[in-house]
């Protein structure tokens, strides 16, 4: 009894580092960039800006519901986005769903250049001069993506590039079942 | 750039040299004064004409995490959305909100990742209680290990007391050092 009491202590140093190696290597694919948003499940944040194309013609979130829709956060300073950018123009030729831009701390100019150069896949991009808007939608690492559902609620965000992966795996399904 | 061998010829050439490296480095370090001092009056703009809340605004902003630097502060980054948030906070406090109304605009939209120190609830407990529990659970296994080290002793017979023979040989231990030491 007491022999057996006496070989379980020997192993708790091995526990206690079995333990502690467990939660290190956890730790290893976390990826700290991605924060998740509290903002899933919730009502996406009202806003009205203007049109980054053309000033004067507002973009509303409120005449977006009733639709299930991508909100793409873009920049013509975002390197990121020029990754992106083919992937989205790619998806909006055969999507189903609108996707508006948030145009993010950028010019008019730049931004009209941008969308010339690399194409437009968006139905309009909301013009967020000061950032506000993106503040709003907890914005911190351009590009991020949010689809929104038909009752204007937040269903999933990306952080970083849509990659084709995400689109075909995560957001198709999602559409569907949304659309559904 | 030897200055060491005086009055020779190797010291003249060695000391021109030394003269020429230091115009070129003085000149050097004065474009690069001229252009930090240009880099840092674009910066300049940005602080609130009110001295105290201004000093409130950084005061809360140094317990908020920049999402776009993170391991800064809100208060110490100069990343665009640090500078941005400070604006944020800045014009939220002109507004009246209290500290706790400010640090739940910002939690609802960043989350709990903003705040350095994150609320206590049911994911953060082992963050809250984790190091507390590491040493109380080091405490209580120290504590059983004399325990049982104590009565392993005292089933063997062996106490904390001294025999009369070993008292005396410490003793004349201790009336040599002594003696020692006073001699020297």
């Amino acid at each position: 009894m007491a022999q057996s009491r006496k070989s379980l202590t020997v192993f708790l140093p091995l526990a206690v580092f079995l333990v502690l190696a467990w939660f290190l290597y956890k730790g290893l694919y976390l990826d700290p960039r991605e924060v998740p948003s509290p903002l899933i499940d919730k009502p996406a944040p009202d806003f009205r800006l203007e049109s980054l194309s053309t000033p004067g013609r507002i973009v509303d979130r409120k005449e977006m519901l009733g639709k299930v829709w991508l909100l793409n956060t873009w920049a013509s300073w975002c390197v990121a986005c020029r990754e992106e950018h083919p992937v989205l123009v790619e998806f909006s030729r055969t999507a189903s769903i609108p996707i508006v831009g948030l145009n993010y701390k950028d010019t008019r100019v730049d931004g009209m250049r941008w969308l010339a150069q690399f194409g437009n896949p968006y139905v309009d991009s909301a013009f967020d001069q000061a950032g506000r808007v993106g503040i709003d939608y907890g914005v911190y690492a351009v590009p991020e993506t949010f689809l929104i559902d038909k009752q204007g609620v937040i269903r999933f965000k990306q952080i970083g590039p849509v990659t084709p992966e995400l689109l075909q795996n995560t957001l198709v399904p999602l559409i569907q079942r949304l659309n559904g | 750039m030897t200055l060491r061998a005086p009055g020779t010829h190797r010291r003249a050439i060695g000391q021109r040299s030394f003269w020429q490296w230091r115009y070129r480095h003085a000149a050097a370090a004065l474009l690069l004064g001229v252009a930090l001092a240009g880099a840092s009056a674009l910066e300049a703009p940005e602080v609130g004409d009110n001295p105290a809340a201004e000093r409130h605004m950084l005061q809360l902003a140094a317990e908020l995490r920049c999402l776009q630097c993170q391991n800064q502060t809100l208060a110490d980054s100069n990343a665009p959305l640090a500078v941005d948030l400070r604006q944020e906070i800045r014009e939220l406090i002109a507004k009246g909100q209290t500290d706790q109304q400010i640090k739940e605009y910002l939690g609802a939209r960043y989350g709990d990742f903003v705040f350095y120190r994150p609320p206590v609830q049911g994911n953060t407990l082992l963050l809250w209680f984790g190091p507390a529990l590491l040493l109380v659970g080091g405490l209580l296994a120290l504590y059983i290990t004399l325990r049982r080290r104590l009565a392993r002793l005292e089933a063997e017979g062996v106490t904390a007391e001294l025999s009369d023979a070993d008292a005396r040989r410490a003793q004349n231990l201790l009336d040599e050092e002594n003696g020692e030491s006073s001699l020297s």
